[in-house]
């Protein structure tokens, strides 16, 4: 794994992006019909979302061109929607060969997106940025695809269809997440605490009104502290976990 | 007036970069302290299986699919399905359920 080439890499990345672009094309067909309320144009569309790379995010900076709140405003909200991503890049610092030139971690950083963060971590070693460049290229373009679409003719596509892929982003959460599960009895638990607490949550008075956004940020916090304080994890040899 | 769309997706994209680019291109070493580095290694594990439920029931026509494709998609990881394979038995679980109990 940890000697494969930048094709292997990239051809790998690439085979694992596919179900990723297939999930955000469903997705962004969702966030095309939300762009095209805001009045925007398939081209603008396109361009937001083949350089944001976000769901959330783009769907809170659509709702803000559609009112014209002003260029503050927009950073303010992509800065919140998108705030998550500050665990996931630090975290992506942990899994990086000192080594590797600098310049790919700018490369890398503009691919930290939900779904290709979590097809990075499920790999053994440090971090290969041709992986993450072939994920990219099939995912980005079919996001940027979707968002267009969405915005052409958002009400075309079946929703049983639309129904049916946007389940795939989820499916490969649990590829990620339950392998591991299987070996550490303590990320087994983790992972169903999440889940309950996720959805409790939701229903919660003052943190049920939060954006999903911030309620992923706030029980990311508070649960991987409490992970972190009851079962300290050895930091053995970088190469494996 | 504030209305050029073209300097909105600009300040949505740099943003959105930045975010992404300060802490893998600022934090170059290893972080020592042993809580950081637990809570580090939990981090990627809470964020999905938040992100993952219940929002899965939620994404689909019915909670009974999303509920069908989430106990097919652990079951198949579990056993050691690929990546691509868990991804398609969900989608395909769900448009198979939804095909049944909508008719």
């Amino acid at each position: 794994m940890r000697n494969e080439t930048n094709s292997q890499a990239f051809r790998a990345g690439f085979h694992d992006g596919i179900p990723i672009g297939l999930g955000y094309f469903a997705v962004a067909f969702a966030l095309g019909v939300a762009a095209r309320d805001a009045g925007m144009t398939p081209f603008q569309g396109f361009l937001a979302s083949i350089l944001c790379n976000a769901s959330a995010g783009e769907y809170a900076g659509f709702t803000v061109i559609a009112a014209r709140s002003g260029y503050l405003g927009m950073a303010l909200i992509t800065l919140v929607a998108n705030a998550r991503y500050l665990l996931m890049s630090t975290a992506m610092s942990q899994r990086l060969d000192p080594e590797m030139k600098k310049i790919h971690r700018f490369g890398m950083a503009m691919y930290i997106t939900d779904e290709i963060f979590a097809i990075e971590i499920a790999r053994p070693g440090y971090l290969h940025p041709f992986y993450t460049y072939g994920a990219a290229a099939i995912a980005s373009p079919m996001w940027a695809a979707g968002t267009a679409l969405g915005i052409l003719a958002g009400n075309l596509m079946p929703v049983r269809i639309v129904s049916a892929l946007s389940v795939a982003l989820f499916g490969m959460f649990l590829a990620v997440i339950i392998p591991p599960a299987r070996k550490d009895r303590v990320i087994l638990v983790l992972i169903l605490v999440c889940f309950a607490a996720s959805w409790i949550s939701e229903k919660l008075p003052l943190v049920g009104t939060l954006s999903q956004g911030n309620r992923v940020i706030l029980l990311t916090v508070i649960l991987s502290a409490a992970a972190a304080l009851l079962f300290p994890h050895p930091a053995e040899e970088d190469k494996d976990n | 007036m504030q209305d050029n769309v073209y300097v909105y997706i600009f300040v949505m994209a740099a943003v959105s970069y930045a975010i992404r680019a300060l802490p893998v291109t600022l934090i170059r070493g290893r972080i020592r302290s042993p809580f950081l580095q637990s809570f580090l290694y939990y981090v990627p594990y809470v964020t999905l299986s938040v992100m993952t439920f219940p929002a899965i029931i939620e994404a689909t026509q019915t909670p009974l699919s999303g509920a069908l494709a989430l106990a097919a998609g652990i079951l198949a990881a579990w056993v050691g399905a690929s990546l691509f394979q868990v991804a398609s038995l969900c989608c395909v679980i769900v448009f198979l359920s939804e095909f049944l109990l909508l008719h």
